[in-house]
């Protein structure tokens, strides 16, 4: 983080205190020990590091060509030689495509929420700071996007925009960014109405030197957590339009994708056509729970 | 109240008028236009004309937004370009088959998260706390699509006890509350509910955890009144947070049942969506949205009026 000044305090989300700087100077520094000190987080860090690093890597990792069909070689159970995890429905390696289809994976589910953290955030702490009119415009046009359940939001826009990554990237991002706004709005409407951001104002600090070290350093942590509660979310719906149909196209390795083509090798081989859901179920897992050890070492309120 | 009620229904109008503008806009993402999803690409252009025509595809795009908006309005919402039939007609009869499912699945997640909840926030023993947080945070990371597919392994493929997939027996017209049907409902009922059920049990627990530590619930204490009456009061006070947690999830479980429906063939409203999308039929993806998006701000506006009702102290807006 950017931000570095006397005033830097993450309070809670709902609950947004305001803390004397000399308790404050070590608040990072606290994070990170209250982190180190929380096993399950740091467990959860040590596995979703191996899934990214192996995704990332996989290429130059020695695994079978995810590729590479055969014929012959179709729906070989777990546990075959050579092919540790068995075979797909067109004789691809399977732990080569699990390896690999992290990559699509993670990126489709980090993706979009990356982008509505920007997106969102930005109109949600202008909303939450101009206040007034804008305020009424910004949160008004995003209530518009509440009226929607978020999977059917999700599923309408990419099914009308068609199937492909790019659609399904829009149309996620388009779901975060109003959860997103309407976090950071009601967390700097809290942040603006403390004496601090009134002192500052009254000793002659500018609009902008305001919202950059009062506001931001204030509200980016709230906003940080709640984004990365939303990961898990994010990651389980891009598969699911995957699986739909809508996502990643043929023949990319994607967990989403792998589990629909996957679902005629049921009846023949169970425990295979399962296997791409342990590792959505594996990641969104650690996301949640990495999510509340980060909510609790940075003291936010949920 | 009722006031309240009329007041927030008022303020609805700009926010559905907004829906209805990005519902509207849904049919112009789409690549190419919506008459070549259903004519053969070699088809005479006098045709394609004069389906435009008749659909309305050639004016211009406000005019477009205006006569649908009017024809929508009256309770018109087009024909399906697939099968030709009333999009209301497709959709009405889909709807019910997911509101079944939904209740099912509603009844099962609440029912199971407000005992859950309850009982880890009371528990004194950090066993029963931690198995019942395990349980909630399998429920909200859990893929819900897998755990259909797993479910339909176990129990339809190995088990051999419930069937795989469809609303009832074979050649049976419409739902029936009878053993076939229920058989038929239960695996898509317990794949759907394991979200609210995930997520209301963390509600509910976080919510009585946190009024049990209110001073009003020692002075109970105190007062000598026993425990079950004071789970009471507790309840009561917990009521209105879990009912709009309640209302958004029993929303997004209609809305998000189309994964579920898909696995199971379950011939619902996100069945129908799935076969519009990839039939390209327009009219019934716009119909299907507009249905539910409706029907969701109906039932937070409803959730909103009961909170108040349930507890007085909150007035808003």
């Amino acid at each position: 983080m950017a931000i570095q000044s006397p005033s830097l305090d993450l309070g809670g989300g709902a609950g947004v205190r305001a803390t004397p700087a000399a308790q404050v100077r070590g608040y990072w520094q606290q994070v990170g020990r209250r982190l180190r000190r929380d096993p399950v987080t740091l467990v959860c860090a040590v596995v979703l590091l191996l899934i990214v690093a192996s995704a990332l890597a996989a290429p130059w990792l020695g695994f079978a060509d995810p590729y590479k069909t055969s014929m012959i070689r179709r729906l070989y159970p777990v546990g075959s030689p050579n092919h540790l995890l068995g075979t797909d429905e067109l004789g691809r390696d399977m732990l080569s495509r699990l390896i690999h289809g992290g990559r699509l994976s993670l990126f489709m589910g980090v993706t979009p929420v990356v982008c509505a953290l920007l997106i969102g955030g930005l109109l949600g702490i202008t909303a939450g700071f101009m206040g007034g009119r804008v305020n009424m415009l910004i949160m008004r046009i995003m209530d518009v996007f509440y009226a929607f359940p978020s999977v059917l939001l999700a599923i309408s826009l990419s099914g009308a925009m068609g199937a492909g990554a790019e659609n399904t990237l829009l149309s996620l991002t388009l779901v975060f960014i109003p959860p997103i706004c309407r976090v950071s709005e009601s967390v700097t409407t809290q942040v603006r109405g403390f004496d601090f951001v009134e002192a500052a104002r009254a000793s002659g600090a500018g609009t902008l030197a305001i919202v950059r070290v009062h506001v931001l350093g204030n509200v980016l942590g709230p906003i940080l957590v709640y984004a990365t509660s939303l990961i898990s979310v994010a990651i389980i719906l891009a598969a699911g339009l995957s699986f739909l149909g809508l996502g990643v196209k043929p023949p990319e390795p994607e967990w989403g994708l792998m589990l629909n083509t996957l679902r005629q090798a049921i009846y023949v081989n169970p425990l295979l056509a399962a296997l791409p859901g342990v590792m959505i179920f594996l990641t969104s897992i650690c996301f949640n729970l990495m999510s509340d050890g980060l909510r609790a070492a940075m003291d936010v309120k949920a | 109240m009722l006031l309240y009620a009329l007041r927030r229904l008022i303020y609805l109008i700009p926010v559905a008028f907004g829906v209805s503008l990005l519902v509207f806009a849904l049919v112009h993402l789409a690549p190419g236009d919506p008459i070549s999803a259903i004519v053969p690409s070699d088809a005479p252009k006098e045709l394609v004309d004069k389906l435009k025509e008749y659909y309305g595809f050639d004016k211009p795009l406000p005019v477009q937004y205006g006569r649908w908006l009017l024809v929508t309005l009256s309770g018109d919402f087009g024909t399906s370009i697939g099968t030709g039939r009333p999009v209301l007609q497709e959709v009405g009869s889909a709807f019910g088959n997911t509101i079944i499912l939904a209740i099912g699945a509603c009844l099962v997640a609440f029912s199971l998260a407000i005992v859950l909840g309850t009982a880890a926030a009371y528990a004194k023993s950090r066993i029963v706390d931690r198995l019942v947080t395990s349980i909630a945070l399998v429920g909200v990371s859990v893929p819900h699509f897998w755990l259909a597919i797993v479910l339909v392994i176990v129990f339809s493929v190995e088990l051999g006890w419930l069937p795989p997939m469809g609303l009832g027996p074979e050649n049976a017209t419409g739902w029936r509350l009878d053993w076939p049907h229920i058989k038929h409902m239960i695996l898509p009922t317990i794949a759907l509910s394991v979200i609210p059920l995930g997520v209301m049990t963390r509600t509910v627990r976080s919510t009585v955890k946190e009024i049990l530590s209110m001073e009003f619930v020692t002075a109970l204490h105190a007062k000598g009144m026993n425990d079950r009456q004071i789970l009471l009061h507790v309840l009561k006070n917990a009521a209105p947070t879990c009912l709009a947690v309640m209302g958004l999830q029993a929303g997004n479980l209609i809305g998000g049942s189309i994964l579920i429906e898909t696995v199971f063939a379950w011939p619902g409203t996100g069945f129908l969506l799935n076969n519009a999308i990839f039939r390209r039929d327009l009219p019934i993806l716009q119909g299907t949205t507009l249905v539910l998006a409706f029907f969701f701000m109906m039932l937070n506006l409803t959730v909103d009026v009961i909170q108040t009702f349930v507890d007085p102290r909150i007035k808003r807006g």
